[in-house]
C-alpha cells in the first residue's frame, strides 16, 4: 500500500494506506485520534469535520491522496488543552448531551469564527446548520458559538 | 406526598464497607436488591466485583471521592446527576468527586438500563440512603476516637467537627470507619438484616448512630448547576465512545444483511471482496443465533426478525477496507415471507380501524350509550410514520470471546440483557463474561436492543480474534428497529356542549400501547372511556422510540381535545382545566398522573408563554401532558414566513419534583422538545418492497440548527421525589406546533410528518 505524508495538528505524520481511504478513517484507525466522529460518510451530518488550511471541511469526504501540502487540524489540535475559545465557550454552557457530535460541531464553529468574528444570531444559525445533534442541543450550541465570539473578541 | 419512598430493605443488607490495601474505604451497594450475606468487598480497587454490587464509592485517604456510577450514559446526565445525589448526602464538596463509569453486573442486575426516562425515579432512595449512611459511618468513626457520642457531632463539606469544635477530615477516619457496623435508621424495621456470623465478626459493634436523611432545604449539591462530568473528554476529542475503543490485535467487521425485511441470504460471491487490499477474510455467520432465537420464537419478536437469518461478514485490518469490501460483496437474496410496503400498511391499518378485533385496555361507563344520546359525534383519524432512531454513534460493539473467558466492550443501554444472551448463545458461562460499558452517541430506545452485541460475539467466536464490528449509516437506517407506524381513531361524543363520551382505537404495526397508557390523561376525566388496540404482525423489526406510544398518542389526543374545545367553543385551556378538576379524588389507582401537578404545569406554561396576550403574529398552540411519571405542558409559538409556517419558540413547564441539576435537566427538556418539534415536522420513513425508501441524511430529514425553535424551560418547584426528563418533553411537542399551525393556516393537522403538508423545503449538510 502507498505510503502518504499528512501534516496534522502541526506534525508530519506518515501512513500507508489505500489512496483511497478517506481522512476521517486514515485519522481514526491509522492515527489512533478518534475525536473526528463517523456519522454518515456521505458529507451530511458534520460529525467528522476538520479544518483544512482553516476550512471546515468533511473529512469523511476527503482521500488522503488529496492532502498533500495542505495543513489540517484536527479537535486534537485545536488547542493543547481544550482551551480555545469555542471550548471554554462549549463547557460554561454546558452543551453536550451524549456528546458524539460536538467535536465536529465545536470544528465548524471555529473555522466559522476566524472568518466571521462578529457574527449575528442568524449568521450563527445558517454556518451550523450542516451539522447535525440528534439529541438537539442546538440552543446550547447557537448560545456557546456566540459565546465563543465575545471570548474571541475581548 | 413525602420525599421519602420507604425502602424493602434495610441498608446492612444493600450496602457492604471494606478498607482499601491502598489506604482509603470502599462501600459497594446495589440498587434495590439485598446483597447474599456471603458477600465479600474486595481489598484492592482493581478487583471491584459488579457482580456482587452494582456501585461503588471510593473515599481516598485525602477524603478524594470516587463514584463508579453502574448506569449507562447516553446523554441523558445521569452519569452526572446520579453521583451528585450521593455526593449531597454524603455532604462533599463537588470539586473533590470523581465519576467513573461502573462495569456491569451480571448477577445481581436490577436497573442498569437507560431507558423510560427511570433512571433518577430509582435511584433517588437508593442513592441518598448510601451516601448519609457513608456520611454517618464517617461521623461514628470520628466520635469513638473523640470518645464523644456521634449525635454530638456534624458533617459538613467533607470535615466532621465535635462539640469542642475539634475537626477531622473525612480522608483521617476512613480506617476505622471501614470496621464499623452499618447503621441503620431510626426504628428501621431490619428485615434484610444479615445473619452471616462470619460477616458480623468483621465489624465492630461499638459504635452505632442512626442515619437521617437531609430536609431539601438542606441540599447544598441538588439543585445546583453542575457541568457534565465528561465535558473536558467530549471537547477535546477523548476516546469515550465504543466506535472509539480499540485493542491490540483488533480487526473490525462491516456486517452484510438483508437489504429487505423478509429476505434471507441465498449465496454470496467473495471474490471481489477478498481481493481488496486490507480484507483479511469473508465469513459466513448468525447460525449460533438463529438457532438461539429460533428456540424462543413462539411469537414474533424484533430479535428473531432481525437474527432470522444468516450474514456475511467482511473481516479487515481497518474499518474502510471493511466498508469497502461489503461493497463488493454479490449476494443473491431470496424472499422467506412477503415483501411489505407503506401504501399496503396504510391500507392495513385502516381495515383494522374499520373492523372489530380489538382487545380492550380500558373500558368505563358505557361509551355506545352515550354515543346514542349525544347531539354530535366527532372522529379524527390521526396517522404516523415507522421513524428510525438515527444515534449519531452508529451501532457497534467491540467482542474478544476466548476460550476461557469473553470480554465485550461498547454502547448498550441494556448490558445485563446482552451478556445473558452472549453467554446461552455461545454456551458459555454467564461469569466468564465481562461487559464494559462506553459513552453512548445517543441511544433513544435503539441500544435496547443487543443484536449488534451477538453478531460482533458470534464473529470474534468465529474468527477467534478481538474484533469491532461497526454498522455504517446506511446499516443503521436500512436494517433498524423502528417506531411502528400507528392510526389513531378517536371518537367523542357532545351532549349540552360537554363531552359524555371518548373512545380511542389504535391500530400499530407488531405491538399495541402497553402498561399504564391507556389511563394517561384524558383518562379519568371523561365517564364513559374506552380504549380499544388492534395490531399486525408486520416482518418489519419495530420496537421503543424514544417515548415509545406516547411520542405520537400525546399528537393525537391533545390534537383532538383542541379541536374539541373549537367544536364546543371553549378556552382549550379551561376546558382541560375542567377536565382535570373530575380526576382529583379519583381511587382508580391505574390513574397515576396527579391532575393538580397537571393543571398546575398548565397555568404555569400559559403565563409564562404570555399565551393570554400573544404579540400580533404569533399563533400559540397549547398542550398539557403526563407520560414517564413527569408533568409537562407546552406551548408553542408559531409565526408566518411567506405562506410557511415557522416555530420560533416552544414554552415548556415542567414537574419533575426536585431538580437534580438545574443545568442537565434543562439540556434534556429542550433536546427532547426540539426532537419533538423536529420528527413531527420532518420525520418521515416509508417501505418499499421490504427495502426503506430513505437510508442516509440526503433522504432522511432531521431538524437542523436553523429550523430550531428557542425553548424556554419552567420548573414547578416542590419537594417531591424527582421523576426522568429524557423522554417527557417530546411527546407534548409534536401537539401543540399542530395547533399552533391550525391557528396560524387554518389547517388542521391529521398526519405527521407536518411539513409534507407545507411544501416545506429540506436543508441539506
Amino acid at each position: 500500500m502507498p505510503t502518504y505524508t499528512l501534516k496534522i495538528n502541526g506534525s508530519s505524520q506518515s501512513i500507508e494506506a489505500a489512496e483511497d481511504t478517506p481522512l476521517l478513517w486514515a485519522l481514526r484507525d491509522q492515527l489512533d485520534m478518534v475525536g473526528t466522529k463517523f456519522g454518515c460518510g456521505i458529507g451530511q451530518c458534520g460529525a467528522c469535520t476538520v479544518h483544512i488550511d482553516g476550512n471546515a471541511t468533511r473529512s469523511c469526504q476527503l482521500q488522503i491522496s488529496q492532502l498533500d501540502g495542505k495543513e489540517i487540524t484536527t479537535i486534537e489540535g485545536l488547542s493543547e488543552d481544550g482551551s480555545h475559545p469555542v471550548q471554554e465557550a462549549w463547557k460554561e454552557i454546558d452543551v453536550p448531551q451524549c456528546g458524539y457530535c460536538q467535536a465536529g460541531q465545536i470544528m465548524t464553529a471555529s473555522a466559522f469564527l476566524e472568518k466571521n468574528p462578529n457574527p449575528s444570531q442568524e449568521e450563527i444559525r445558517n454556518a451550523m446548520h450542516g451539522n447535525i445533534c440528534r439529541c438537539a442541543s442546538y440552543n446550547r450550541i447557537e448560545t456557546a458559538v456566540a459565546k465563543a465570539a465575545e471570548k474571541k473578541m475581548a | 406526598m413525602s420525599t421519602v419512598v420507604p425502602t424493602k430493605f434495610s441498608r446492612r443488607s444493600f450496602l457492604r464497607t471494606s478498607s482499601l490495601a491502598s489506604g482509603g474505604m470502599l462501600i459497594g451497594f446495589n440498587f434495590f436488591t439485598a446483597c447474599k450475606d456471603t458477600v465479600k468487598m474486595p481489598v484492592d480497587i482493581a478487583k471491584l466485583n459488579y457482580n456482587d454490587f452494582n456501585a461503588f464509592i471510593k473515599i481516598s485517604d485525602e477524603g478524594m471521592v470516587t463514584i463508579f456510577s453502574p448506569n449507562p450514559e447516553i446523554g441523558q446526565g445521569v452519569k452526572t446527576s446520579m453521583p451528585m445525589i450521593i455526593a449531597e448526602e454524603l455532604d462533599v464538596p463537588w470539586e473533590n468527586v470523581n465519576v467513573v463509569q461502573g462495569i456491569l453486573d451480571t448477577q445481581n442486575y436490577t436497573r442498569q438500563v437507560a431507558g423510560g426516562s427511570q433512571s433518577i425515579r430509582f435511584g433517588w432512595d437508593a442513592l441518598r440512603q448510601t451516601g448519609a449512611t457513608a456520611r454517618q459511618l464517617l461521623v461514628n468513626a470520628a466520635a469513638a476516637r473523640w470518645g464523644v457520642d456521634p449525635s454530638e457531632c456534624s458533617a459538613k463539606q467533607g470535615v466532621i467537627t465535635n462539640a469542642k469544635g475539634e475537626t477531622l477530615g473525612y480522608g483521617d477516619v476512613v480506617k476505622e470507619a471501614a470496621l464499623l457496623q452499618i447503621p441503620e435508621s431510626e426504628g428501621e424495621v431490619e428485615e434484610g438484616k444479615s445473619e452471616n456470623p462470619e460477616f458480623k465478626d468483621e465489624k465492630s459493634e461499638a459504635v452505632t448512630a442512626a442515619i437521617k436523611l437531609k430536609d431539601p432545604s438542606e441540599y447544598t449539591i441538588i439543585g445546583t448547576d453542575v457541568g457534565n462530568v465528561d465535558i473536558d473528554e467530549i471537547i477535546t476529542g477523548k476516546p469515550l465512545f465504543g466506535l472509539d475503543y480499540k485493542t491490540e490485535g483488533m480487526v473490525y467487521a462491516s456486517v452484510l444483511r438483508p437489504p429487505a425485511f423478509g429476505q434471507v441470504l441465498e449465496s454470496y460471491d467473495d471474490t471481489a471482496a477478498k481481493a481488496i487490499p486490507g480484507v483479511i477474510d469473508v465469513i459466513m455467520f448468525g447460525e449460533k443465533a438463529k438457532a438461539l432465537l429460533n428456540k424462543a420464537a413462539a411469537e414474533i419478536n424484533w430479535t428473531a426478525k432481525l437474527a432470522s437469518t444468516d450474514k456475511v461478514a467482511v473481516i479487515a485490518e481497518n474499518s474502510w477496507a471493511a466498508i469497502k469490501g461489503k461493497k463488493a460483496l454479490k449476494a443473491v437474496w431470496s424472499d422467506a415471507t412477503p415483501l411489505e410496503n407503506t401504501q399496503a400498511h396504510d391500507k392495513i391499518l385502516t381495515d383494522l380501524l374499520d373492523g372489530n378485533e380489538f382487545k380492550s385496555l380500558r373500558k368505563d361507563g358505557d361509551v355506545k350509550k352515550a354515543f346514542r344520546q349525544a347531539d354530535k359525534v366527532v372522529e379524527r383519524t390521526y396517522e404516523s410514520p415507522f421513524l428510525p432512531h438515527n444515534t449519531m454513534e452508529p451501532m457497534n460493539f467491540f467482542a474478544d470471546v476466548q476460550d476461557s473467558k469473553i470480554l465485550l466492550v461498547g454502547p448498550v443501554q441494556t448490558p445485563a440483557d446482552a451478556a445473558v444472551t452472549v453467554a446461552e448463545m455461545l454456551n458459555r458461562d454467564e461469569k466468564d463474561i465481562r461487559l464494559e460499558m462506553t459513552r453512548m452517541g445517543g441511544g433513544f430506545g435503539r441500544r435496547l436492543y443487543g443484536d449488534f452485541v451477538y453478531e460482533a460475539a458470534e464473529i470474534s467466536d468465529k474468527i477467534g480474534k478481538p474484533v469491532k464490528m461497526f454498522s455504517t449509516r446506511e446499516d443503521d437506517m436500512m436494517t433498524g428497529v423502528y417506531r411502528p407506524a400507528i392510526k389513531y381513531r378517536i371518537a367523542a361524543s357532545i351532549k349540552d356542549g360537554e363531552i359524555t363520551g371518548y373512545r380511542l382505537k389504535e391500530a400499530a404495526i407488531n405491538g399495541n400501547m402497553y402498561g399504564l397508557i391507556p389511563n394517561f390523561f384524558p383518562a379519568g376525566a371523561i365517564e364513559n372511556y374506552q380504549v380499544d388496540v388492534a395490531n399486525y404482525n408486520s416482518n418489519i423489526t419495530t420496537g421503543a422510540w424514544r417515548a415509545p406510544y406516547t411520542n405520537f398518542l400525546s399528537y393525537a389526543e391533545q390534537a383532538f381535545l383542541d379541536e374539541l374545545a373549537e367544536i364546543t367553543e371553549k378556552d382549550p385551556v379551561q376546558m382541560r382545566l375542567d377536565l382535570l378538576e373530575k380526576v382529583k379524588g379519583t381511587t382508580d389507582d391505574r390513574i397515576q398522573y396527579s391532575a393538580e401537578r397537571l393543571q398546575d404545569v398548565l397555568k404555569l406554561a400559559v403565563e409564562k408563554s404570555m399565551y393570554r396576550e400573544p404579540k400580533e403574529g404569533v399563533f400559540q398552540g397549547v398542550c398539557a401532558y403526563y407520560c414517564h411519571n413527569t408533568h409537562v405542558a407546552e406551548v408553542a409559538d408559531v409565526v408566518m414566513e411567506g405562506d410557511q409556517p415557522v416555530v420560533k419558540k416552544i414554552t415548556v413547564a415542567v414537574d419533575c419534583g426536585i431538580v437534580i441539576n438545574p443545568l442537565g435537566a434543562k439540556n434534556q427538556i429542550e433536546g427532547g422538545a426540539i426532537d419533538g418539534v423536529g420528527h413531527s415536522m420532518y420525520g418521515d420513513f416509508a417501505f418499499e418492497n421490504g427495502m426503506p425508501t430513505s437510508n442516509n441524511y440526503d433522504k432522511y430529514r432531521l431538524i437542523r440548527m436553523n429550523e430550531t425553535p428557542v425553548v424556554e424551560t419552567h420548573f414547578v418547584k416542590n419537594t417531591l421525589s424527582p421523576t426522568g426528563l429524557g423522554e417527557p418533553t417530546l411527546p407534548p411537542a409534536g401537539a401543540a406546533v399542530a395547533i399552533a399551525i391550525k391557528k396560524a393556516t387554518g389547517n388542521r393537522l391529521y398526519k405527521q410528518p407536518f411539513a409534507n403538508n407545507m411544501n416545506s423545503k429540506p436543508i441539506l449538510g
